[in-house]
């Protein structure tokens, strides 16, 4: 059954590379997740409290990051925008493709925050004279961030395994670093499972964290 | 001075106010009684900006507060007010929901703020628990928090809207306390109450609110010695 | 520009229906893979939530492994793994077993959860009225359960259908691939990439609507 060679030598050999690239995967991950968390933050509350085409905007942003493939995502970015003479490098288009899809899912994560906190928290915040966005930036948000903070996490590990369609882009994260080199070797088999034990590794580095964090973060 | 002229509100179809005309002068503590949905709170939220107006005026101090060049996050600071539901903000401690506003709305230093806060804390009896977070109180702490909390904006005038109804019964008496404290200290105050004791007790006028108008106004003697309307002899002998 | 168009022909209904059988086999992969994906993940689930010790350690970490790695690196995985132990699977059986184990392991967690959520006093009261385990399981825990988890399990099988998507990089001609193919022959990308969005679109939104629509019905 088994007369297949494995050959693990090579891959041990570029394992530096790829844990390079495993930072470069973090890193793109890291950035679409605040570019996410911020528009995503604006995307609900236009959903919440606008009328009209800003709420109308939001709404197809949002229903367009959830009903539609990463990947199909991740091509708008590429080959769409190319046509229309923006070519962006592949980290961009990794970037791009994957805080849209972040500020979509996250927003309606948000829109369920900001209905778990009662009515009144706002009212007491404007009736101690504070502006809307004070009320917004000091009261309502920190205590939605903590109400999605489980989700959030979920968010980012699917950020960083979303990360790995760069390969499909000419990106050299992980996966297209991964890629590059299976390429190279023809071992194929070898590269992609050392792939999966190193995302296998960052995802439950990253839940571990965050449980870490919680702690510290919450303590009310 | 609080000043109001035929104020009238609806909420969609329904007429809640009709026609309030009301004056509260500076010092005086003015309890607003009646049954529930006969539009007590709502007059508090229409003072405060809270809620539009949809005919006559209110003014405070001689600004016009539905006018549409008031600023209203500046005139709120000369009033505070503190609500039903205990609503301390649960992500910070005592002392930083109390700091927070002269911090950002009055751009005080975070050394004044911070004793400011202190200072309001110990007024309202909880110096024991300023690091503490929300949840960690009981229910008439978190409102004398939100008491301090508005008191910490320097306030002209305090509004109250039923701060103890959602409370339990042995925790009412603190939050009284510090009611009654604030009123001996001459701080001009509209508290809409569900407590007798307190109307008759620490007011010196009483409102007696039905179905969107002021059915009767008087001195707290008059009106829980002698009313003279009907309802408010039917209102006060089902509550006692 | 001019010239270009002699060159590639443009974009033309017989392109539409290419289109519309390259959806149908995005369709049939995955709802193949729910299905069965379904079934495994729910015999998982339960067992995930009854089998104490021995299950939780052994397939605990097992179904995690799906999670944690990118399905794109699972599915080259696989695709050159197959071969290696005797198996010459092509592309549409390479992906239909990685999506139907990827299910599968999403599934389990969503079932463990919803048994677990119909809560011990009811099913107490169940055996005190008599019924055995499997009756218990049968007229309390499924019918509860089931209403508990469908909205998850939807987003489990609306993931799934965009995530088919995936299998193109092993050279299934679905939507996705169907699109890229067109793209390169009539330079068009624009239009494609808003017929192929479309496309996903008409098959993910209704249900997700229709999930939301009966959520609210149900919590009501």
């Amino acid at each position: 059954m088994f007369d297949y060679n494995f050959h693990w030598r090579p891959v041990l050999k570029s394992l530096p590379d790829l844990l390079e690239a495993s930072l470069v995967t973090l890193q793109v991950a890291v950035l679409s997740m605040i570019i996410g968390i911020v528009i995503g933050l604006f995307l609900s509350v236009l959903k919440l409290k606008a009328r009209g085409p800003l709420k109308w905007f939001a709404t197809c942003w949002i229903e367009l990051a959830r009903n539609t493939p990463a990947l199909f995502q991740l091509f708008f970015f590429g080959f769409g925008l190319g046509a229309l003479g923006i070519h962006l490098t592949p980290f961009f288009i990794v970037l791009a493709g994957l805080s849209f899809n972040n500020a979509g899912y996250l927003a309606e994560n948000f829109r369920g925050g900001f209905n778990a906190i009662p009515e009144t928290q706002l009212k007491a915040a404007r009736s101690l004279g504070m502006t809307l966005w004070h009320a917004y930036t000091r009261i309502l948000v920190p205590q939605v961030l903590r109400i999605v903070y489980y989700p959030m996490t979920n968010q980012f590990v699917w950020a960083v395994l979303m990360s790995s369609l760069g390969m499909l882009v000419g990106f050299r994260e992980l996966s297209g670093e991964t890629q590059f080199f299976a390429s190279k070797t023809y071992r194929i088999f070898e590269y992609f499972a050392a792939a999966a034990i190193i995302y296998y590794i960052m995802v439950k580095l990253i839940l571990f964290i965050s449980k870490l964090l919680a702690t510290r973060l919450f303590r009310y | 001075m609080i000043q109001i002229d035929n104020l009238q509100k609806y909420f969609g179809q329904l007429h809640v106010l009709r026609g309030i005309d009301l004056q509260v002068k500076k010092g005086e503590v003015l309890s607003v009684i009646g049954a529930s949905g006969s539009g007590k709170s709502t007059l508090l939220y229409c003072i405060n900006g809270l809620e539009q107006i949809q005919g006559g005026t209110i003014t405070v101090d001689g600004v016009e507060v539905h006018d549409k060049g008031t600023d209203l996050n500046k005139l709120r600071q000369s009033m505070g007010m503190v609500f039903q539901q205990w609503n301390s903000f649960p992500h910070l401690t005592a002392i930083e929901n109390v700091a927070l506003a002269p911090k950002i709305v009055k751009k005080k230093s975070k050394s004044e703020a911070i004793e400011i806060a202190k200072k309001q804390l110990v007024h309202v009896g909880l110096e024991e628990k300023l690091n503490v977070y929300p949840s960690e109180l009981s229910g008439g702490q978190q409102q004398r928090l939100a008491i301090a909390r508005a008191l910490a904006m320097d306030p002209q005038y305090m509004l109250f809207d039923e701060a103890t109804s959602a409370l339990d019964p042995e925790l009412v008496g603190e939050v009284l306390e510090t009611m009654r404290l604030l009123a001996e200290e001459g701080m001009t105050m509209i508290c809409v109450t569900h407590e007798m004791g307190f109307a008759r007790d620490v007011s010196d006028r009483v409102a007696f609110f039905n179905d969107g108008v002021i059915e009767e106004i008087d001195t707290a003697e008059n009106i829980f010695e002698n009313p003279k309307s009907e309802l408010t002899q039917k209102f006060l002998s089902k509550v006692r | 520009m001019e010239n270009q168009i002699s060159f590639f022909s443009s974009f033309g209904l017989n392109d539409v229906f290419f289109m519309a059988e390259a959806a149908y086999r995005t369709l049939l992969i995955s709802v193949v893979s729910i299905s069965i994906g379904t079934v495994i993940g729910g015999i998982f689930g339960w067992m995930l939530f009854e089998g104490r010790i021995s299950a939780t350690i052994l397939l605990g970490p097992i179904l995690d492994v799906f999670r944690s790695v990118p399905l794109i690196i699972q599915l080259v995985l696989f695709y050159n793994f197959a071969p290696i132990i005797g198996f010459d699977l092509d592309a549409f059986e390479s992906g239909l077993v990685i999506l139907t184990l990827y299910t599968a392991a999403l599934v389990a967690n969503v079932v463990r959860g919803g048994i677990a959520s119909v809560g011990e006093p009811m099913r107490r009261a169940a055996r005190s009225l008599g019924m055995n385990y499997w009756q218990d399981l049968r007229y309390v825990v499924f019918p509860i359960g089931v209403r508990a988890i469908f909205p998850s399990w939807v987003g489990v099988a609306l993931g799934v259908l965009k995530d088919s998507a995936l299998v193109s990089v092993l050279g299934y001609v679905e939507l996705l691939r169907a699109s890229q193919i067109l793209m390169t022959r009539t330079q068009e990308p624009l239009l494609i990439i808003a017929v192929a969005g479309a496309f996903y679109f008409a098959l993910s939104y209704p249900i997700s609507r229709f999930s939301a629509s009966f959520e609210r019905k149900w919590s009501q």
